[in-house]
């Protein structure tokens, strides 16, 4: 049985950063939970784990991992897999979550979320990952959707039912990130509101919201770029609402990874996310 | 030295140290000690800015190629070369004769 | 043909391959350079992790030098893990094997040093010996050995490492001099430090690293250098706490 008795609050959280450890402790604000990157807390010791073990005293906290490689032609890294269970085993998160990409070939790492086609074979050897990655850890996992740049002539699946199959075979939940939408969709052409249409929403167990740059391709049209650098734009935050409206209150975290600001502007931005659930009927 | 003398030396110098250690302040709070940047190595995940930089230069990235520009800290910094003795200083000037032909 | 992984990592490592087939923009034409987005993504995040892995190896030669060398590294050294903590454990030796860095001799050691503190960052907690438990029996003292805390690493260089490193993380401090130098890392608390060791201390901490009694550590310390300083060295190592505990001699 995978354990789902914890959950993230359906409040705003914030991708956290170790420059703003002491004011989160002090001026949390609307922030009611926290995310992190899993890979940067399987060191041996020191600071890194100190102070998560002292937020997660105080905050329900998201392990997010960006380096399974779920979506990899190789098998899953067995060392890395053993490196998680620990994390989770020991920190015993409100929620574990991970991405629709492969990073590692070979047993090398690219650091980067690379694309998948959408095929029966890629969906095969997904499923198979998240329901090893899901036994191993002993809990149901949240799988996101990616900021697609480019799509493949062999997908014969539209990625939010390719998502709703995973999620139907694995019993895994999404994690819906608005921002990706709104990226793949101005990138590849697509409404961003019939995504969210044809979305499982019934799935999600989370929703990701992050800034994005603006680029353009070899014919001029509009290229964005995921960078997680600034602030949410007007079109993300509508995105939002229509999703809030059709799936109900969700957790919602607002990630910057780059150029992260001052705390208080990160603040500023979850309460914005707040505003964003204070509209939805519960 | 006799084995007797060292021992009572390193003794000596023990009770010295402790004296030392003991009038050091006493440690910060817990929390306190959890303040302060990270050092290095971070995953995340962000996508870098755009198509245009490093990624698709085409230019020198297979090894002779690379040359040194006079840049940075190393240039003020002058010491010897111990390892083979002579006498070369710390320049930036390109070592086309180090280059494998 | 099929996507494989395969050609989509050779054309991200590659900048001169051209891109895989079968990419399109989502309205039917090729995708051209948005594969590069990926290549850039890449190229962009593995020399960031470089120039933050080593930021004292990055100042002494310049962001476009040291940009270029992550260029060349990256492709030929690829993360092996993903734990980018880890990564460059292969920069000293990449960086001694560049004939084009040979009139620098000391960057492999430096960055070595880089390196150390990094592991130093991340190596296990561990309680620090209670100066007390060293008041015991001289006798049965010198037969005792001594164990290290996890963050601890002893770095014997031909180099001046120690003041390369000051004189690039500290204001005003002084040019660095020809001089070999021995530094021990500690962790007091969180934050690493590099300490530069007397004469004689280095020898008396590989001695006890491996296992060898306080004898025979007092022994080769002052082998190698008559005016060894016991005191100062205890006095370092127990108020960064780099002792964790200390086993009394086997009965």
């Amino acid at each position: 049985m995978l354990d789902t008795t914890r959950t993230l609050p359906a409040a705003p959280g914030v991708g956290y950063k170790p420059q703003h450890f002491a004011q989160i402790l002090d001026h949390a604000g609307p922030v009611g939970w926290l995310e992190i990157h899993a890979e940067n807390y399987m060191g041996d010791g020191g600071r890194p784990l100190a102070q998560l073990r002292h937020l997660a005293e105080r905050f329900p906290i998201s392990v997010h991992g960006v380096g399974l490689s779920i979506g990899g032609e190789g098998p899953l890294d067995p060392d890395h897999l053993a490196r998680l269970k620990h994390l989770v085993g020991w920190l015993n998160p409100a929620s574990f979550s991970e991405h629709l990409a492969w990073s590692t070939h070979d047993s090398h790492f690219l650091n980067d979320l690379l694309p998948l086609p959408y095929t029966s074979a890629t969906l095969d050897r997904v499923c198979t990952h998240i329901d090893q990655v899901q036994e191993v850890l002993g809990r149901r996992m949240l799988l996101e959707n990616p900021s697609s740049y480019l799509a493949f002539a062999e997908s014969t699946w539209e990625e939010p039912s390719f998502l709703g199959e995973i999620a139907r075979r694995t019993g895994c939940g999404l994690l819906l990130d608005v921002n990706n939408v709104f990226v793949s969709a101005t990138n590849l052409g697509f409404s961003p509101q019939g995504y969210i249409d044809a979305f499982p929403l019934d799935a999600v167990g989370e929703i990701h919201l992050g800034g994005h740059d603006e680029d353009q391709d070899d014919h001029g049209a509009p290229l964005l770029i995921d960078s997680h650098g600034r602030a949410v734009v007007d079109p993300v935050w509508a995105l939002l609402d229509y999703t809030l409206d059709r799936a109900g209150p969700r957790p919602l975290l607002v990630e910057w990874d780059t150029d992260v600001p001052d705390w208080p502007v990160l603040r500023a931005e979850a309460q914005r996310a707040q505003s964003a659930l204070d509209k939805v009927p519960a | 030295m006799s084995n007797t003398a060292k021992t009572l030396a390193v003794a000596a110098s023990v009770a010295a140290a402790l004296t030392a250690a003991a009038t050091t302040s006493a440690s910060a709070q817990a929390k306190e000690k959890c303040y302060g940047v990270s050092l290095a190595g971070k995953n995340d995940c962000a996508a870098g800015p755009g198509t245009t930089c490093a990624g698709t230069s085409k230019v020198d990235y297979q090894g002779n190629a690379w040359t040194l520009v006079d840049a940075g800290t190393c240039t003020e910094i002058e010491l010897p070369e111990m390892a083979d003795g002579t006498e070369r200083q710390g320049s930036l000037e390109p070592l086309e004769r180090d280059l494998p032909a | 043909m099929s996507f494989t992984q395969d050609l989509f990592y050779d054309a991200l490592l590659d900048p001169a391959r051209p891109h895989p087939r079968g990419l399109h923009d989502g309205r039917s034409r090729p995708a051209g350079r948005r594969f590069d987005v990926y290549r850039n993504n890449v190229a962009v995040s593995l020399t960031e992790a470089l120039h933050e892995g080593f930021p004292v190896i990055a100042k002494l030669l310049g962001k476009r030098n040291m940009d270029g060398l992550a260029g060349l590294y990256w492709r030929q050294h690829p993360p092996a893990s993903p734990l980018m903590m880890q990564y460059g454990a292969a920069f000293p030796d990449f960086l001694a094997g560049l004939p084009q860095l040979s009139h620098l001799g000391y960057l492999p050691d430096v960055a070595r040093l880089e390196l150390a503190l990094r592991r130093a960052y991340h190596a296990g907690d561990a309680a620090p010996l209670d100066p007390q438990a060293l008041s015991i029996d001289p006798q049965a003292l010198m037969s005792a050995t001594l164990t290290f805390a996890p963050a601890v690493q002893l770095m014997r260089s031909p180099w001046p490492i120690h003041a390369i490193w000051r004189f690039n993380t500290e204001d005003d401090a002084p040019k660095p001099s020809a001089a070999a130098q021995d530094v021990l890392i500690t962790r007091p608390d969180y934050d690493p430090v590099p300490r530069l060791l007397q004469p004689g201390a280095a020898e008396w901490v590989a001695t006890v690293q491996a296992g060898g009694t306080l004898a025979a550590a007092q022994d080769r310390a002052l082998a190698s250098a008559p005016d060894f300083d016991l005191v100062a060295l205890l006095a370092l190592l127990l108020g960064d706490g780099a002792l964790s505990s200390l086993s009394p001699p086997k009965a």
